[in-house]
């Protein structure tokens, strides 16, 4: 006999369990170590909230300090590695095997526990393939999630930092698994329904809110003159070029000094209206000047931004807000925006070799990917064309039927020739190889492989990969942008030169930019202070970015 | 500290008349150049003081690019390093020519 | 020495904060006026650092000379605050007492100095200890004279050790926002009291403590600026005109003043206390203010302005 609701049923099972230590739905932050070790089994795949941003803090507190002799094994499937908590279950015991995306901040301990084989690594995906696969193979058992507030009947409000919640909540609660949510308070009624109580098992009033790191924040007080320049090149020679409307930001320096270029510099080449309208991408504070001076027609985002809450209220006309006023943001579905429905992807890495295969992971950081991969890669299920996707198709079409061309999506590289301490953005091999063979991948961790990648711009020039013809031809127009660096200075002159000819590398004064002109006078705002006053005060940036 | 030095023959002298100038800060990734107009026309040496050791071969990359492009002929050039990229002491070098050239 | 770029010299545009030592003193003089004395060619550079493998600076981190200030001779000096914090080493501090001491043959209508320092350099602790006394002496000798000594504070590096002993000798301060003055800093202070004492990470605390704006509603500072070389051009002028005189009856004065001080506010546990002592309406507001509103909020503090010092 056929046994079709043994899930369901160890799902009951497990409620039931977690009902004695609970009031209804709601557990108080003291009994979270008894609630984790009545609901949860041995072996469980466990998905634990928390990303680059938002974390479920406190039942990740809770996790780490259950009995390993009750609670071990477990298989964590979670977008971020950012606590130490998030490891300290490895170390325990209680976890043993991990699949995840992101790890920024625990990205050196990570790499340490990897190679000590105390940790059994599935892969690190990009976000929307993390989500993708907890429908498919990777479904939770037990989810943790984090959520502003809850009324008793378990109904949730997540708040700005909406993020990864309802993917994760929609593959657990509608697949026999059981959510925990975490919430700052219990209220009589939420400001509005994020989840549907009746996917929510268990509320636990937090001891603390929870923690979201400000990592899209950059201070403009710390732009130098060389981001600015590479910034001015990006602008001139890539998004006047190809009249990029629909885009995504990385978060380094680079970008945002794009950000506070466009009502100045941008400003005066007339570029207002036909560059950078519409955008998948957190609320940056480096955009707010932009904002501000009619640039952007809209922002979706995947979460929202610390302090950027009130400026995101008084702005509905551009960002996504519920009935209650507050932002709405979504991760996967951001994700799937920016995949799909933005011509162009530019961000930074930590390492390019010879073909342009790229990586943020060194021979001791394993940062992970978090949406880089997703983002920079060119979708072939795309179908609908614009002016920039299609030029950029024609641009790479090197032989066939002009009427079966298709479009290719902008993936632009923007990095400094150095990055910190002298260390080299070029380089012959990625650690990310070695890193694999250490630890017996079977799949080197790359960000972003060399066919997705269309431009690489650095202090030196922009190369234009999509107007190579052959790998000799691409190795000596990355060569021809690489700057001072081993890499750079085994150019080939003469193939360089030949390569500017023809437009593949451009430099400064190809684009009529004068590097001395590459001023901080020229960023809308230098100082996160200037952001709050173009933001009419409605900005109220984290103590740690202020000085006053 | 390592010092290094590089001397150069440039095919015409800087223009303008300008006896000196300084820019940039000695703080951590940056430099201060200190340009003196003392040599011979169609003489140009760099000296450089760096707490980062290792990296003449990219200094004098660095130097001879420049005077390749500036021709700075006549400047005496000192810096003071405080382990700057190479992109930031080409800006400097380029910026440092331009205050001479007044 | 030719200054900097023309574009980086125009003081309304050019940020205090942001500024070099050098482009502060040529954008904040009259045009063109400033002269360097030991100017960058002349070498004279620490001896110490080489010892420790640390590099130096042509001028020592210090930029001292002679400028006009609306067609009156002012003797300048500016300390370079990202040169290693600005901090006082041998040089740097010799550089700024023989400014101070040939300020009595020279006779100018004030010393201008342009705090950006942590305080003593710990490579040379020794002698920059002696320079911190040596200037406090210098200052006395030339207030003495007649002849007011002005602080501008608005830097990276604040004005903090000895610094801060040395600003309380000044006959008048300017400070913008972003400047700090203090003797010990949020570090120094987390460090030897703890965390829940002054969390140094804590940034608003650190500036609502220690930062241009308290300073100058509790009378510390005697001028407030908003962060352009202009603003603390036209301060520097103001205060010039009204230094008070360095007598018996100004440090009785002083002293009268910092011990009512001490009692009325003795018992605050944080800024915000004091300024609602000070008859401010809305403390907590007082960090967000842009400077109209922050000098209209000063313009009803009577303890703001004095006559010690």
């Amino acid at each position: 006999m056929t046994e079709w609701r043994a899930e369901r049923q160890a799902r009951d099972a497990r409620i039931q369990a977690g009902r004695a230590h609970a009031d209804g739905k709601v557990v108080p932050a003291g009994s979270v170590i008894d609630l984790l070790e009545a609901v949860l089994r041995p072996g469980d795949r466990v998905c634990l909230e928390g990303d680059n941003q938002k974390q479920a803090d406190c039942l990740a507190r809770g996790l780490a300090a259950c009995d390993p002799g009750k609670i071990h094994d477990l298989h964590m499937v979670q977008s971020g590695i950012v606590l130490p908590e998030h490891l300290d279950v490895f170390e325990t015991g209680i976890a043993k095997r991990l699949d995840y995306s992101y790890s920024g901040p625990q990205g050196a301990r990570i790499a340490k526990m990897l190679y000590g084989g105390q940790i059994q690594l599935g892969a690190v995906h990009t976000y929307l393939e993390l989500f993708a696969r907890y429908f498919v193979d990777l479904t939770p058992h037990v989810a943790l999630i984090a959520g502003v507030s809850a009324d008793r009947d378990g109904n949730l409000y997540t708040g700005p930092n909406t993020e990864d919640t309802p993917t994760v909540v929609e593959a657990t609660a509608f697949k026999n698994g059981v959510v925990i949510a975490q919430v700052n308070q219990i209220v009589d009624t939420v400001p509005r329904v994020d989840i549907p109580g009746d996917r929510i098992d268990f509320v636990v009033e937090a001891d603390t809110p929870f923690y979201v790191e400000p990592l899209f924040t950059r201070d403009p007080a710390a732009m130098t003159e060389t981001q600015i320049l590479i910034a001015m090149m990006a602008i001139k020679g890539i998004y006047a070029e190809y009249g990029i409307r629909r885009l995504n930001h990385g978060i380094g320096f680079g970008t945002a000094a794009i950000e506070l270029l466009l009502p100045t510099y941008g400003e005066k080449l007339g570029l207002k209206g036909q560059i950078c309208t519409h955008w998948a991408l957190n609320p940056h504070p480096t955009l707010i000047p932009a904002i501000e001076s009619g640039w952007v027609k809209q922002v979706h985002c995947f979460g929202s931004e610390v302090g950027m809450d009130r400026y995101i209220r008084a702005r509905p006309d551009i960002f996504f807000t519920g009935a209650d006023g507050s932002l709405r943001s979504n991760r996967a579905f951001c994700q799937t925006a920016g995949l799909y429905a933005c011509d162009m992807f530019i961000g930074a890495t930590l390492q390019i070799d010879l073909m342009g295969h790229s990586s943020t992971i060194t021979q001791s950081r394993v940062a992970g990917f978090g949406g880089a991969p997703n983002m920079g890669s060119d979708p072939h299920g795309r179908r609908h064309p614009s002016d920039a996707w299609m030029k950029a198709g024609r641009e790479g079409q090197i032989v066939g039927d002009p009427a079966l061309m298709r479009g290719r999506k902008l993936v632009v590289q923007l990095v400094e020739t150095f990055g910190e301490k002298l260390v080299p953005t070029f380089v012959e091999t990625l650690d990310a190889l070695e890193l694999a063979k250490k630890i017996g991948l079977e799949l080197a961790p790359v960000m972003i492989y060399a066919d997705d990648v269309t431009h690489i711009v650095t202090e030196e020039g922009i190369a234009n990969l999509l107007l190579c013809r052959d790998a000799d031809e691409r190795e000596q127009a990355i060569r021809g942008v690489a700057g001072y660096t081993d890499v750079g200075r085994g150019r080939d002159r003469a193939k360089v030169e030949e390569l500017r000819a023809r437009g593949v590398i451009r430099r400064p004064e190809d684009l009529g930019i004068e590097p001395l002109d590459a001023d901080r006078a020229l960023l809308a705002a230098k100082s996160i202070k200037e952001l709050v006053h173009w933001s009419g005060g409605l900005y109220e940036p984290p103590a740690k970015f202020r000085n006053w | 500290m390592e010092s290094l030095t590089f001397r150069h023959t440039t095919k015409k002298p800087l223009p303008g008349s300008v006896p000196n100038a300084i820019t940039g800060v000695v703080a951590s990734g940056n430099l201060e150049i200190l340009l003196e107009r003392v040599l011979p026309p169609d003489a140009c040496e760099v000296a450089i003081e760096t707490p980062i050791a290792g990296y003449g071969a990219v200094w004098e990359a660095v130097v001879a690019d420049f005077v390749a492009r500036a021709q700075p002929g006549g400047l005496r050039i000192s810096i003071n390093d405080g382990g700057a990229r190479p992109d930031t002491v080409s800006l400097r070098l380029l910026q440092g020519a331009r205050l001479m050239e007044a | 020495m030719a200054g900097v770029r023309p574009a980086s010299t125009d003081p309304d545009a050019l940020s205090w904060y942001e500024a070099t030592a050098r482009q502060r003193v040529v954008a904040l003089a009259d045009p063109g006026t400033f002269q360097e004395f030991l100017p960058p060619t002349e070498r004279r550079m620490s001896p110490h650092l080489p010892l420790f493998d640390l590099p130096r600076a042509f001028d020592d981190g210090i930029v001292v000379g002679r400028a006009a200030l609306d067609g009156k001779t002012v003797l300048v000096a500016a300390q370079e605050g990202r040169f290693m914090g600005g901090a006082f080493g041998e040089i740097h501090g010799a550089k700024l007492v023989g400014l101070l001491r040939a300020a009595l043959t020279l006779k100018p209508a004030a010393v201008l100095i342009l705090f950006d320092t942590g305080g003593v350099r710990l490579q040379e602790a020794n002698a920059g200890e002696t320079a911190i006394a040596e200037t406090m002496r210098a200052i006395i000798d030339v207030r003495a004279a007649g002849i007011p000594v002005i602080g501008l504070i608005g830097g990276r590096a604040g004005c903090y050790g000895g610094g801060g002993l040395i600003a309380g000798t000044c006959s008048r301060l300017a400070a913008s926002e972003g400047g700090r003055i203090s003797v010990s800093g949020p570090e120094v202070i987390e460090t030897n009291k703890g965390a829940e004492e002054f969390d140094s990470r804590d940034r608003a605390l650190v500036w609502r403590t220690m930062g241009g704006k308290h300073r100058r509603l509790i009378g510390g500072a005697d001028a407030f600026c908003a962060d352009s070389v202009s603003a603390f051009r036209k301060a520097a002028l103001d205060l010039i005109g009204r230094a008070p005189a360095f007598d018996l009856a100004t440090l009785e004065a002083e002293q009268a003043r910092l011990e009512s001080r001490l009692a009325r506010f003795g018992d605050c546990r944080d800024a915000t206390d004091v300024w609602a002592r000070l008859g401010v309406n809305d403390p907590e507001a007082v960090p967000a203010m842009d400077t109209r509103a922050f000098d209209e909020t000063v313009s009803r503090v009577r303890e703001a302005d004095h006559d010690a010092r």
